[in-house]
């Protein structure tokens, strides 16, 4: 074969790679764009226009939510609620998102993962906890049920992880010499912080306060909860209006209100985050962080760690501690009683809702790995426009509220096959909610692989694809790990989406919890806890495990 | 278009379009529509199956609110064949909505002619279950409980009374329409009058009825500090028979008066595939076998009046003789406005 036709030969293979990777780029494009529009907007569009057409003038249930005052108000309260819950978290949670970058303390990535476990779990069940700790009776002593200091508290409780992870998670790659410069330089600690620090930290603390944001913008549970109705946000009025009174023209205006508020949030971080996008020169954190060397620094890490411990640890451990109680003395009574069915109002023993929770939890995961991963891509490779809308309507779902996604689903799954009532549409409503999180894990470790190290790949002779196999593959796996047991935590706790669909006799976990609750007798009450615990459990070896997996500290989670 | 989509997306996320489970139910199947708190023994349902040869799926929604409105947004083309749980507060706007087929079951001569409320047999009455002001025992003695609604609002009651949100809870809706039905919307003192003086009584409102009773009452297994609070009739026998220790008593006790009834109905779906096997269902509903089923399992009184009660639900509770009446339409026709009056007495 001479010179000449090898290099047609070549020329070949180059054109059949080529088209494996236009083939491939479609996918990831297309993939994570088909499930969006099938499984969340054409559902959404669905129920909100009918909805809208209920009304006789489509657009009066707008003029409706502005003239009421009652509805005014819960727009106010919704957003004063988040701005003060997001200050709150950020205020609360510095402290150890600085203990755990820059410092080593024996058990601390079992800690760090310990304070990610009230993220993933079911409100219902903190919410009563949190009763136990801030009610009457309460350990605390004071009583707060019924005023705003125990939501804003229950959100602090919920999305301290947020902050300890994402602002933690640069801090720990922050080099320390920077600051130790301008302390040789004269500057007192907290102006070393606040000119040089803070400034560094602002991506992550603006990524991390957008999270909060929206969480305590939508939140449902803990205000259910916990505010009782006297205090509602637009999504527990969504709720309100749909269930109680059957106003879907109303619900679907308030809907569109709460959508086009959190876009507009989204919107503003994205804006926020590219003009602020610089370069730095990051450290690994295993050489930032060291063993506290005096006695300040020692009462520092004392001091954060049991502040998070007894702040974090007192609803938890209340919820254990009442799963071991029975007739006012210790005992295993609730565990063990787990498995009967016949005297079970659940009508299943107890225990098989813990195999479904699994079984729709790894389907879930599966569901958002494949979308999650192929969205990372786009969102990941492609700069601009294309990849800040893909994210953004990635996110979308977070800010839809559940109860409009569980009817959506009704409205819009009867044709051509009827999906209303599968149990596929469990792991699809979880897998909504767990893509963003799998794409925030991912996407920073995929913008961190330098591109020359994949061009050097492919002037070495590699084809893209190889590169992409060879080079990104095993990084992107390792975070893909994470981004797994993120999902599967987070679909392990789910309620809301899966409360408002229409589903088969498969209770999960937390629909048995729940289930539970409702029915007087301790025997019941014993269930409900130790059910709560062994999901307290389940999500903290879940998330332990992928602990093992980070690849050092990159992504949001 | 709609067809390609959802093909594609379900193909690729389950490799297959239209599997077993998603394909329309054949006739040898019957649906039943239904919520959380349905419940009954194995074997119960089993009955039916093998009676007709079938397989009954369940279907469940939140609960009844949820539920009916679920069907309404699926009017003519129904998630099941059967629908079971729509309570008097829902039921008219099931009737108003036309989601149920007149089905008029020979059970029904079995059963109270004061619980039949559609007299064109849509809906079949089930079940019934009475709120109830519960009292704990270990705190309060049976001859000091309160006696009248109009008592939790006096003195010695100060401080005690948990309640649930109307907007919320069943329970909280049915103890709310109790109170309308006793003091009236008009006159001198009306249920206004009522809230306020329970509000200036210093009551307790929560969301759910799991938050009242556990985590607020002090009765049963409740861990609260409040010896008051709004339950059901059957709450006192669920205490007995869901404790670890078999109990010679009921630790808590019922208030006979001010209380609300709440009947469950079962229906035919309009549009259903297997509306004979679902005319069927509801007959085997309201048979003496099901019916003496639902007490332990629901904690409900059975409609049809030959089955018998479990030995704990003639010891420990009763039915109250005098009961608070609204009827369905003025309740669906007032709901939106009273919750939001209520509102504003309670949360100003």
């Amino acid at each position: 074969m001479g010179r000449r036709d090898a290099a047609v030969t070549n020329a070949t293979r180059a054109q059949r790679v080529d088209g494996a990777g236009r083939l491939l780029r479609s996918l990831a494009v297309g993939i994570p764009l088909v499930f969006l529009i099938v499984v969340f907007l054409y559902p959404l569009a669905s129920i909100l226009i009918t909805g809208l057409s209920g009304d006789a003038r489509p657009l009066a249930a707008f003029g409706d939510v502005f003239a009421k005052p009652s509805l005014r108000g819960v727009a106010w309260f919704t957003l004063w609620q988040a701005i003060a819950s997001t200050l709150l978290t950020l205020v609360l949670a510095m402290p150890a998102a600085y203990v755990f970058a820059r410092y080593e303390f024996p058990g601390r990535s079992l800690l760090r993962a310990a304070v990610t476990i009230p993220f993933v779990l079911p409100t219902l069940v903190v919410g009563s906890a949190f009763l136990a700790v801030l009610g009457p009776n309460g350990a605390l002593g004071i009583d707060l049920s019924s005023t705003i200091w125990a939501i804003l508290l229950a959100h602090v409780f919920y999305n301290y992880a947020v902050i300890v992870r994402t602002v933690g998670g640069l801090w720990a790659n922050l080099d320390p010499r920077l600051e130790e410069a301008a302390r040789i330089l004269g500057a007192g600690r907290w102006t070393a912080f606040r000119t040089i620090t803070l400034p560094l930290l602002r991506p992550a603390i603006a990524a991390a306060s957008s999270i909060v944001f929206l969480f305590t913008f939508t939140s449902f549970g803990v205000i259910l909860v916990l505010g009782n109705l006297e205090f509602r946000t637009i999504e527990v009025e969504i709720w309100r209006q749909t269930m109680s009174f059957l106003n879907l023209p109303v619900a679907a205006a308030l809907s569109v209100l709460q959508l086009v508020a959190v876009s507009l949030i989204l919107l503003a971080y994205s804006r926020y985050q590219e003009r602020r996008a610089l370069e730095q020169s990051l450290a690994p954190a295993s050489s930032t962080s060291r063993k506290p060397q005096n006695a300040r620094e020692w009462w520092v890490v004392g001091g954060t760690l049991s502040f998070t411990a007894i702040f974090l640890g007192t609803p938890l451990a209340i919820l254990a501690e009442r799963s071991l109680r029975f007739g006012g003395e210790w005992s295993l009574a609730a565990y063990t009683s787990l498995g009967d069915g016949a005297d079970s109002p659940l009508f299943v023993p107890a225990t098989r809702a813990i195999g479904n929770s699994l079984g729709f939890a790894l389907a879930a995961m599966a569901i958002a790995l494949v979308v999650g991963i192929l969205a990372s891509t786009v969102i990941a490779y492609k700069r601009g426009a294309v990849s800040t809308w893909f994210d953004l309507l990635l996110m979308l779902p977070l800010g839809t509220s559940a109860v409009t996604i569980g009817f959506g689903f009704l409205v819009a799954f009867d044709s051509p096959i009827d999906l209303r009532t599968s149990p596929i549409l469990i792991p699809l409503a979880h897998s909504l909610i767990a893509i963003p999180f799998v794409v925030r894990t991912v996407v920073p470790v995929m913008r961190t692989i330098r591109s020359r190290l994949r061009e050097a790949a492919r002037v070495l002779g590699a084809s893209p694809l190889r590169a992409w196999r060879e080079v990104d593959l095993p990084l992107i796996a390792r975070s893909g790990l994470v981004a797994a047991g993120f999902a599967f935590a987070i679909s392990l706790g789910e309620f809301g989406a899966t409360a408002f669909l229409v589903r088969p006799d498969r209770p999960t976990l937390p629909v048995a919890i729940f289930r539970l609750l409702g029915r007087p007798g301790e025997l019941n009450f014993g269930r409900a806890m130790a059910l709560s615990t062994i999901l307290m459990v389940l999500t903290a070896v879940s998330i332990m495990a992928i602990e093992r997996f980070r690849v050092g500290d990159t992504g949001e989670f | 278009m709609r067809v390609i989509a959802i093909c594609l997306a379900f193909g690729l996320l389950t490799a297959s379009c239209g599997t077993a489970d998603e394909a329309p139910p054949s006739p040898d199947t019957l649906t039943l529509v239904t919520h959380q708190s349905f419940a009954v023994s194995e074997g119960t349902i089993e009955l039916f199956e093998a009676q007709h040869d079938i397989t009954v799926e369940i279907l469940r929604s939140d609960d009844a609110g949820a539920m009916v409105n679920q069907a309404i947004l699926t009017k003519g083309n129904p998630l099941g064949d059967v629908i079971f749980g729509i309570d008097n507060t829902f039921l008219s706007r099931a009737l108003d909505a036309g989601i149920l087929e007149a089905y008029e079951s020979p059970g029904l001569a079995a059963v109270p002619d004061d619980l039949k409320l559609d007299p064109e047999h849509r809906a079949t009455p089930i079940d019934f279950g009475d709120v109830c002001v519960n009292y704990d025992r270990s705190v309060i003695n049976d001859g000091e409980a309160p006696k009248s609604l109009l008592e939790l609002a006096g003195e010695p009651a100060r401080g005690m009374l948990v309640v649930e949100n109307p907007a919320t809870s069943s329970p909280g809706l049915a103890f709310l329409l109790a109170t309308i039905a006793e003091f009236g919307e008009d006159g001198e003192y009306t249920w206004k009058d009522y809230w306020a003086d329970l509000r200036d009584n210093d009551v307790v409102v929560t969301a759910g009825w799991d938050d009242a009773y556990y985590g607020r009452f002090s009765g049963g297994a409740g861990q609260g500090d409040r010896p008051l609070v709004v339950s059901y009739a059957s709450s006192p026998p669920a205490e007995v028979i869901f404790s670890e220790t078999p109990l010679d008593e009921a630790p808590t006790g019922i208030m006979e008066a001010g209380c609300f009834r709440q009947i469950e109905f079962a229906g035919v779906l309009a549009g259903a595939d297997a509306p004979e096997l679902a005319a069927e269902f509801i007959d085997f509903m309201l048979g003496v076998e099901f019916q003496e089923d639902i007490p332990l399992n629901m904690f409900v009184f059975p409609a049809n009046a030959e089955a018998r009660l479990p030995e704990a639900f003639v010891e420990y509770t009763k039915i109250p003789d005098t009961l608070a009446t609204i009827s369905p339409d003025v309740i669906d026709a007032n709901r939106q406005r009273w919750i939001e009056e209520w509102d504003a007495v309670m949360l100003p």
